[in-house]
């Protein structure tokens, strides 16, 4: 990368650049510089009295927190299910395979109002969980539930085809150098998914912070205990109060990119740190 | 659990038809812009007022419809959807239109009634038999009662359910704000959630059997026992509810731009008509016009109601005080 500056063997370098750069700017950048712009509207004070509102930090918490968890679950067993669509073969893979897509694909309110029925006192899950004292539907627990799965493709799909060109080969050459199947996969596997698998978690946590439809049919709507900070921007826009919903959109903007920036350093680092020690080549 | 399902027919749907409500067509039509629930209404009512048309004008009228939550669909008209009537169920909806110049300041002197063709009101639904015994408001502040309704913040019809159980304590004897708040901030310690709309509430409750009691319109009523069979639930009618006003309003800017005034007058107008009210009845919304109301009167038992003009000043004083930022909703929250 660092030759780009003078001069690149690929051709269409600049008019390359130019085409992404006008993309990003029409798609991404545009519609969010309208949103600071129309939240600019507001004084500082007022931005920062939106912003730190206990039902707004309340909900910032729900937010975040359940994105969190339901990334981390989806991190283990995103991360098996991969490893078990590419490893093994058994009847029935590309079914499953299928099935990973489903909740890309899924309209979020079905999958709420799905998940809702199915974990609800008298649903097919709930009226075993419920008597065990696991409430899951209307209480964070199901805000998490319907995260994890709206989620969970990210990390599958992240992952799968990095576990794929992982070859064999190396495998068998740790273990003829007598590398136990653990450490086989702790010391050689691992170091090679691991920042694909953070990227999986990345994608997992952001498409989670964002989501309304799903959540809002399970979550109960609390105040302070199961708000979601999507459901107080929409009750923002029910009262017309259009500038104070894109101040906290705004909000869960910054906290979403100083996260990602976060999360993306730490996989530089890592991937310097692994192609150093000579991963690769 | 493939019930469920039917709210999400009824979104994509409304989904696809203001996506195709756009383009103005050369022949004569007119959009109206209404709120979620009242697809049947107007789904009768359009080809009456249509037939009638026809005979007093010879004019053939296309209408087309858009359904989506009433202050979605508010902001679709002012951001531009070009909706010759709005027909909505509450007026902080129409008022925003006002208040953009969109609609007439005067809107509802514009129409009889308050421009609002015909009414609801806030009833109980409860369980078969009603075994909790609930029989007014008080009994839902009552301490083990769970009860169900949509988010105040988010809906229309948690905004008329949160009215009403304030309302009722306010017409008690020695009542004022701070009794009706110690009363209301009773009941919503007894809603275990809060469904998102109305037909979310009813889900949880008739579908997941969550709560004691679900308050709504009258009409959901009808709805629920279409839906779910009538020996499941009872409705109950409390001494005294809100008056639930419906206020309809022609969009001066678009029908100014397209022509259409004339036809979208009429149109609204002919709501008032005996046919028009007749079908509001059979929607189980209650007709303004005395003597339908007499005819359909089994349906629609007698109840003391009270307006929100009456109660609270109007929804211009109502709204703020309770349901924006620092309201009496959020203050009953901040509390705890």
């Amino acid at each position: 990368m660092p030759a780009a500056a003078s001069r690149s063997v690929l051709p269409g370098f600049r008019i390359g650049l130019g085409y992404t750069l006008f993309y990003l700017s029409l798609i991404v950048l545009l519609p969010l510089s309208a949103l600071v712009f129309k939240s600019a509207q507001l004084s500082a004070e007022q931005f920062w009295a939106i912003a730190t509102g206990e039902r707004a930090l309340a909900s910032l918490r729900v937010t975040f927190g359940a994105s969190l968890i339901a990334a981390l679950i989806n991190a283990f067993f995103g991360l098996l299910t991969a490893w078990v669509l590419v490893r093994y073969s058994f009847p029935g893979k590309r079914f499953v395979d299928a099935l990973v897509d489903l909740p890309f694909a899924l309209p979020t309110a079905v999958a709420g109002i799905t998940l809702a029925t199915l974990y609800a006192g008298n649903g097919w899950i709930g009226q075993y969980l419920e008597p065990l004292g696991f409430k899951v539907a209307y209480t964070p627990v199901g805000i998490v539930v319907a995260l994890t799965f709206i989620s969970l493709p990210f990390v599958v799909r992240t992952l799968q085809p990095v576990i794929e060109d992982i070859e064999p080969e190396i495998e068998e050459a740790a273990a003829t150098l007598g590398a136990t199947r653990w450490q086989t996969f702790q010391r050689v596997l691992l170091p090679a998914i691991v920042p694909a698998l953070l990227t999986g978690f990345t994608l997992a946590f952001s498409r989670a912070i964002g989501e309304y439809g799903s959540v809002i049919f399970i979550a109960g709507n609390m105040p302070f205990i199961s708000e979601i900070t999507p459901l107080l921007i929409v009750a923002k826009l029910e009262q017309y109060d259009i500038v104070g919903a894109t101040a906290l959109a705004v909000v869960m903007l910054l906290i979403s990119f100083v996260l990602l920036l976060a999360v993306n350093a730490l996989q530089w680092r890592l991937a310097n740190r692994h192609s150093a020690t000579g991963g690769r080549e | 659990m493939f019930r469920s399902l039917r709210p999400l027919a009824f979104a994509a749907v409304f989904g696809l038809s203001s996506a195709f409500a756009l383009p103005a067509a050369a022949e004569l039509n007119l959009l109206n812009a209404s709120y979620d629930v009242a697809r049947d209404f107007y789904k009768d009512y359009n080809p009456l007022f249509q037939k009638y048309w026809k005979a007093k004008s010879s004019e053939t009228i296309e209408i087309r419809q858009s359904h989506g939550g009433s202050s979605k669909q508010v902001r679709a008209v002012a951001d531009g959807l070009e909706a010759d009537v709005v027909t909505m169920n509450q007026s902080p909806d129409v008022d925003f239109l006002a208040e953009k110049g969109l609609v007439a300041r005067d809107y509802t002197k514009k129409f009889p009634n308050n421009a609002s063709p015909y009414t609801s009101t806030m009833v109980f639904i409860v369980r078969k038999g009603n075994p909790r015994a609930i029989r007014d408001w008080s009994d839902l502040g009552r301490d083990g009662v769970q009860v169900i309704l949509p988010h105040p913040k988010t809906s229309g019809n948690g905004r008329y359910s949160y009215l009403a159980a304030w309302g009722y304590a306010l017409r008690q004897p020695g009542g004022n704000d701070k009794t009706a708040q110690e009363f209301v901030s009773r009941v919503l310690k007894n809603a275990p959630l809060f469904a998102t709309g109305g037909r979310d509430a009813t889900t949880t409750f008739m579908q997941r059997r969550i709560g004691d009691v679900l308050v709504s319109f009258e009409c959901e009523a009808e709805l629920i026992a279409r839906e779910f069979g009538r020996g499941e639930f009872e409705v109950v009618y409390p001494a005294q509810s809100i008056l639930a006003e419906f206020p309809v309003a022609v969009v001066e800017r678009v029908v100014d731009k397209k022509g259409t005034r004339r036809e979208a007058q009429a149109y609204l107008d002919y709501l008032w008509s005996k046919e028009g009210q007749e079908n509001a009845a059979q929607n189980y919304l209650r007709p303004r016009d005395a003597e339908v109301l007499k005819k359909y009167s089994a349906q629609f038992p007698a109840i003391k109601t009270f307006t929100v003009d009456e109660v609270f000043g109007g929804w211009s004083k109502a709204f703020p005080a309770h349901f924006r930022d620092g309201g009496s909703f959020d203050q009953i929250y901040q509390q705890k």
